[in-house]
């Protein structure tokens, strides 16, 4: 059995606010092993990216026990553990895209700059682009942008928070194909936050459905599909099985409801 | 058809010809006083009335082109080391406005940075810096130039001091807003990074703050210009802009001090389209959209 990369032991986040406190996570339970893709799905407010958060140590947990790489979250940030790419770009929009990919290389004080940089542009196809700026970009390029960014340094933990959620479907499904060649040459781990069913399907090794109010794991799915694949597998009944199972594990958690 | 450049042309010139002839229409009343006898004397009529009362040589209101023949004489006719030439006054005060300005804007980023960073220094430092604006500059020059005397600082530092005093106010707010403005996903970037906090200063918030910057400057620039002519007033300086005014008006020199105005108003419009063309070169090269 591969190694855990992160253990998560009965971990809950109450918020507490004005009137009443907010149970962003309550008991949640996982374990995700090296090399895996999982896929946190769920409706908006379950609290799929505060477990990204919290795994990243930009938020705190307020009870349970949680490891990365078998040192606490706080440690393993401090330790430059992961990647992570947000929900919009976050491109610094006075750097050009080489400057932009180059800007953790920069902090932490790596060497090989220019190869690691150009490394990771052409891996994200935007070879050509090095000295575009931002606004310069589409939407889909800004988030390539940013997914060579997350990727220079070299990170073996690749944290997501719905990257594609602003796209269109075209594009979108070309990326998904873009980043599941990347996790396949690469053996990287990922932990992948959407909404997308089709998207947690496709991508995913294992998907974790939840749900809100208190955010927490309804249903943990394993799926078969080889490590490469392509988009026709979505027309398989092993993937409609799956997409079915997480939308009953997401009628089941109420998501569905009013 | 007209060109982009002749639309922008049109309106300021049609402004400047109504502000010319009303200027010109206006030195009648005004030199009245001065003017009566003069054209009784030479008989009355409209042709007299208009040569004589733009022509004084000691105007209420002087004329516009004894404006400019004045300030061709003291810009023009006399060496730029004399006594008498606006030159030599105006760098005396450019002088000072320019070490005033870069010591205050020094101050404002220094103050900023101090207040983005400690939060307590935010509740302690933000109303004495508000309060500071708010006692009138002519009040205080004199006692901060009095006590700034005595300390045996070059002269020049004390009266740049006024202009330190005035620009790093706007600095400060438009920095501590500028050092503020990456938003969360930028900032929690760089805590993914595990950056330290000089780290994110040089790499994010100070790049971020920069428009900011520019617009805060060219508001302090022309006010530390105000400044350092205000500081000469009461220091009997016999070298300035100010000391040039106050001089002129003792003697009652109208055309010398409406020429020293002029030449003050273009010297501040002139610090602050330069600063604009840095501003535009720097933002161009960090990527503004043009």
């Amino acid at each position: 059995m591969a190694a855990a990369v992160i253990e998560a032991h009965d971990v809950s986040l109450t918020f507490q606010t004005a009137d009443l406190p907010v149970f962003a996570l309550a008991n949640i339970n996982l374990v995700v092993e090296e090399g895996e893709f999982v896929s946190f799905i769920g409706p908006s407010g379950c609290g799929k990216t505060t477990l990204l958060r919290v795994i990243a140590d930009l938020e705190t947990a307020t009870q349970g026990t949680l490891t990365v790489n078998g040192m606490s979250a706080g440690d393993a940030r401090l330790a430059r553990s992961y990647g992570y790419v947000f929900q919009a770009p976050a491109l610094y929009p006075w750097r050009n895209v080489e400057r932009n990919v180059a800007l953790p290389l920069e902090v932490m004080g790596l060497d090989d700059r220019q190869g690691r940089t150009q490394r990771n542009i052409d891996l994200v196809n935007l070879t050509g682009f090095e000295k575009k700026f931002p606004w310069q970009l589409s939407g889909g390029m800004q988030q390539r942008v940013s997914i060579a960014r997350a990727l220079a340094f070299d990170p073996k933990l690749l944290l997501m928070d719905e990257p594609f959620g602003a796209l269109d479907e075209i594009v979108r499904d070309k990326l998904n194909q873009q980043l599941l060649d990347l996790w396949n040459r690469t053996n990287k781990t990922v932990v992948f936050v959407t909404h997308s069913i089709p998207e947690a399907v496709f991508l995913s090794t294992k998907i974790v459905v939840m749900s809100p109010r208190p955010g927490r794991i309804i249903d943990v799915i394993d799926t078969q599909f080889p490590r490469s694949r392509t988009l026709d597998i979505r027309e398989t009944p092993e993937f409609l099985k799956v997409a079915h199972r997480v939308r009953e594990g997401l009628k089941a958690g109420h998501s569905y409801d009013d | 058809m007209m060109t982009e450049r002749s639309q922008h042309v049109w309106p300021v010139l049609t402004i400047c010809a109504v502000i010319l002839v009303g200027w010109y229409l206006a030195a009648i009343p005004m030199n009245h006083v001065v003017t009566e006898t003069r054209i009784a004397e030479a008989g009355g009529g409209l042709y007299n009335t208009l040569a004589l009362s733009w022509n004084h040589d000691r105007p209420v209101l002087p004329a516009p082109h004894q404006v400019v023949a004045e300030i061709w004489k003291s810009v023009f006719m006399v060496a730029p080391w004399k006594v008498k030439s606006l030159i030599y006054h105006l760098w005396v005060t450019l002088s000072s406005t320019l070490v005033g300005f870069v010591l205050g804007t020094a101050l404002g980023i220094v103050l900023a940075i101090g207040i983005v960073h400690v939060l307590s220094l935010e509740k302690s430092l933000m109303p004495w810096i508000i309060a500071s604006q708010t006692i009138p500059i002519l009040a205080i020059a004199p006692m901060l130039i009095v006590v700034l005397g005595k300390t045996g600082l070059p002269d020049i530092f004390t009266k740049a001091s006024i202009s330190t005093y005035l620009c790093f106010f706007p600095v400060a707010i438009g920095m501590v807003k500028g050092l503020r403005s990456p938003d969360t996903l930028q900032l929690d970037l760089m805590r993914t990074y595990n950056a330290s906090p000089s780290q994110v200063l040089w790499k994010l918030r100070f790049p971020a703050s920069l428009p900011f910057l520019f617009a805060a400057l060219k508001v302090s620039v022309a006010i530390a210009l105000t400044g350092a002519i205000v500081a000469e007033l009461p220091t009997g300086a016999v070298a300035g802009i100010g000391a040039r005014l106050l001089q002129s008006s003792y003697y009652g020199q109208t055309l010398q001090i409406w020429a020293t105005l002029f030449v003050a108003a273009f010297a501040a419009a002139a610090l602050v389209w330069s600063l604009g063309v840095v501003e535009r070169e720097s933002l161009k090269r960090m990527g503004a959209v043009p």
